[in-house]
């Protein structure tokens, strides 16, 4: 009898991994492994996404009509606003560090777990209870304010549930700061032999770099809401002009956290796309220091742009030529990425798998959306699209045409090496479709709309913007259902999928190539020693192609 | 829960050595203190504005605090941080009741600075200095005042807070001390709480001046 080897291990000798290591309930609950974690988080962001998605469709359905007859004004304002928040704090914010982040940052460098194991699992339940209260929130009679709580909405004139709404904001915040903490100090400090900084998946950069601004923003988030919560109850005048007190102050707070927090959305999904252009055109990435670098730069140049939120709100004209031209600065870096993930695909051997049909999808709508934003960036057309649908077009083509994507696509590369199981790919595929062609429909309306004059946050609208409305609402409902799908397929999969192998897609990485699928609770059999640089495709092409590629790159 | 300290003992199972080990609890520290740094900016940010916009105000309002209360203060706590660190040399060399009897000290001062603080704020009750609908300045219903005082409560109030959590810290590691535990983490611990100590020390020196100093006049 010879024992299997680890790295050929064939699928049907079963062995103990982290799913199989112990099947109780305390075990998951009260599980220090990063990967048992990351599945909570993928139960919990999934949970909020489709109760975000709920009141997303109510929104739609409300416009899909220019009277306002399905819901009253001030349903309506709690409606977006309640997406608003569960869609950025409770889905968004955390789905991609706290999932994919959690399962492969420790995986990918080499180290048994994160840096602080109890701290991760402490972080899923502040998150949840933050969750959970914030929840209560809702079901108890919801806010109005907008996800952005301005004062005095959320203050002086606030009729709804705003101060308990923000306690699980701000509990959550903590969440996010403990992750945070958590990646920085295990990509520091765990990384493998020979696993040097140059080394590293861009995806471990890309999380770096979202890990610095949630420790340096989150903060800043919690201390306003502190105050708002302060106002709200001793009503002290911090943000009240009556006392001297200004609500623009909360404006620039708000925006000093919020937003580097739409590059803690984006920057992890950036990470997930250089994986998969990588694995998926069988090429090393072009310029991978540019995008690591790249990752960095918008870190810190993101906490210098907040003022383009506030060029109507009163904000000196020079605060927003400033602001102005630093928000053009800002998408430099983000479009280094892009042209450093075509330059990849240029010649590389591409390989429409599901994965990568959603990176082709994250490559056109995150254009749109960074190109719209330079647009909003400039203080003089600004004045007529803001706060109109154009603004609500552009942040759905990042945060949804990209981050999301990026998310699935993320999902799909991995899920083989989450849970030994593969999805049928021409479901896949299918899907992929579906929610490209419900994202553009649901959303290209909306830049003509905002274009138009259409004002965001109105339940009813003039009879001339019919048309557009009920193609976006018509658009929601496919994409609705090119949400479900892979829900379906993917639990499918779990218990009727075929066994995955251990690199089914024959990609580079440790844990694609080192690590067993699935992974062991300490994910390798042995501490692996790494002595090539990240995405050495090139090794594998012919001696002439290869030597082709590094002239190329 | 003890799977995270399984093998060895004091090493936790994902680390390769008791070296990685510290090294990553000193940085987590550290990163935490930059998350604090952020925390305190945000009402220091908000101090810095109004200021700006109402010195004359601020510096009446400033004169109703006690110069001399808050200097014992600042007194106190620079103490503190100085037995703090007396208890972390005796951490270093394992001298059981030494690290006990430091934190201690550490712990008493902490709390008189608390106490204090406790007097202060009674004393603004007393006279309506309290921010809110009964505020009060010098008789009047007070107008940007009472910007200061929301400031001079938040601030110090939020530092007040991190001192009590401090001490529970330092009464935990005591207790731990007295079972003896001077493994090498038990001894980082003491090192870790005491970087903490300082900060919050270090935020009380730029809330000193800035509350009770800046614009004091007869
Ligand atoms: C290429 C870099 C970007 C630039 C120059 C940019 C510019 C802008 C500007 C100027 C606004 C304010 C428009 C207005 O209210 O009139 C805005 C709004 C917004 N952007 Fe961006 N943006 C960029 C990237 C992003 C990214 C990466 C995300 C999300 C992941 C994002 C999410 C948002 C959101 C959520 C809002 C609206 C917030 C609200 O008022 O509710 N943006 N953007
Ligand atoms: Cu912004």
């Amino acid at each position: 009898m010879t024992a299997p080897s680890a790295s050929a291990a064939p699928s049907f000798a079963p062995r103990d991994n982290y799913l199989t290591a112990d099947y109780s309930w305390r075990s998951w609950l009260l599980t220090v492994d990063h990967k048992r974690i990351g599945i909570l988080y993928l139960l919990s962001v999934t949970g909020f996404f489709f109760l975000g998605g709920l009141f997303a469709v109510l929104l739609r359905l409300e416009l899909a009509t220019p009277q306002g007859d399905l819901v009253q004004a001030e349903t309506y304002n709690k409606l977006f606003t309640m997406h608003g928040l569960v869609m950025i704090f409770f889905f968004l914010v955390p789905s991609i560090p706290g999932v994919l982040g959690n399962f492969f940052v420790p995986i990918m460098i080499g180290a048994k777990d994160m840096a602080f194991p109890r701290l991760n699992l402490l972080s899923w339940y502040v998150y949840m209870i933050g969750g959970l209260v914030s929840f209560l929130a809702i079901i108890t009679g919801g806010v109005d304010t907008g996800w952005t709580f301005y004062a005095p909405y959320s203050s002086t004139y606030a009729n709804s549930n705003v101060a308990l709404t923000a306690v699980g904001v701000f509990i959550t915040g903590f969440s996010s700061i403990l992750t945070g903490l958590n990646i920085i100090v295990t990509v520091h400090k765990m990384r493998a032999p020979g696993m040097t900084w140059f080394r590293m998946p861009l995806f471990v950069w890309a999380h770096y770099a979202t890990s610095v601004i949630m420790i340096l923003g989150t903060p800043v988030l919690a201390i306003t809401i502190l105050l708002l919560a302060l106002e709200r109850l001793f009503h002290i005048g911090i943000f009240d002009p009556k006392l001297g007190g200004d609500p623009v102050l909360f404006q620039h707070l708000f925006w000093f956290y919020s937003h580097p927090a739409v590059y803690i959305m984006i920057l992890p999904a950036m990470g997930v796309i250089s994986e998969l252009v990588a694995a998926f055109s069988r090429k090393r990435i072009f310029g991978y220091s540019f995008v690591a670098f790249s990752s960095l730069a918008i870190a810190v140049l993101g906490f210098l742009v907040w003022g383009h939120h506030m060029f109507l709100s009163g904000q000196s004209v020079y605060a927003g030529v400033v602001f102005s031209v630093l928000s053009f600065l800002v998408a430099i870096p983000s479009a280094v990425k892009v042209f450093n993930w075509s330059a990849t695909l240029y010649k590389g051997s591409v390989q429409l798998s599901t994965p990568m049909m959603y990176v082709i999808g994250f490559l056109g709508l995150f254009t749109i959306g960074g190109l719209t934003g330079l647009f909003l960036a400039c203080l003089g057309l600004d004045v007529h699209v803001h706060d109109t649908y154009f603004v609500v077009a552009h942040f759905h083509y990042i945060m949804v045409g990209g981050a999301v994507m990026a998310f699935l696509g993320g999902l799909h590369y991995w899920w083989p090496k989450m849970f030994g199981k593969m999805y049928p790919e021409a479901l896949g595929k299918f899907s992929a479709v579906v929610v490209f062609i419900g994202f553009n429909l649901t959303f290209f309306p909306q830049f003509l709309l905002g274009y138009l004059g259409m004002p965001r946050r109105y339940h009813a609208y003039p009879e001339e913007f019919g048309v557009l409305n009920v193609l976006s609402s018509a658009g929601a409902s496919i994409l609705g259902i090119g949400y479900l799908l892979p829900m379906a397929y993917l639990l499918w999969s779990l218990r009727y999928g075929p066994e995955a192998e251990q690199n089914p897609w024959g990609a580079k990485g440790l844990e694609w190539e080192k690590a067993p699928t699935p992974p062991p609770t300490f994910n390798f059999d042995a501490t692996p020693i790494v002595t090539q640089e990240a995405y050495a495709y090139a090794d594998d092409l012919p001696p002439e192609e290869s030597r082709t590629q590094a002239r190329l790159v | 829960m003890s799977d995270s300290h399984g093998g060895h003992g004091a090493l936790a199972h994902h680390f390769e050595d008791l070296e990685q080990q510290r090294e990553a609890h000193t940085l987590g520290m550290w990163a935490f203190l930059v998350t604090e740094i952020l925390f305190f900016g945000g009402l220091f940010a908000a101090y810095v504005v109004y200021r700006s916009a109402y010195p004359e105000a601020f510096a009446n309002a400033s004169n109703q605090l006690d110069p001399v209360l808050g200097g014992i203060n600042t007194a106190v706590l620079i103490g503190s941080s100085f037995t703090m660190v007396l208890a972390v040399h005796a951490a270093q060399q394992r001298r059981k009741w030494a690290i006990f009897g430091w934190l201690w000290t550490t712990i008493v001062l902490g709390t008189a600075f608390l106490g204090v603080k406790y007097v202060e704020y009674h004393h603004k009750w007393e006279h309506h200095l309290i921010p809110g609908p009964n505020f009060l300045f010098e008789g009047q219903p007070g107008g940007s005042e009472q910007l200061f005082f929301a400031l001079y409560f938040s601030m110090t109030g939020l530092h007040a807070f991190h001192m009590v959590i401090g001490a529970g810290i330092l009464i935990w590691l005591s207790v731990l001390a007295l079972k003896g535990r001077f493994d090498e983490p038990g001894r980082n611990a003491v090192e870790m709480a005491g970087l903490y100590w300082h900060f919050v020390d270090l935020v009380w020196i730029f809330l000193f001046p800035l509350l009770y100093l800046l614009g004091r006049h007869q």
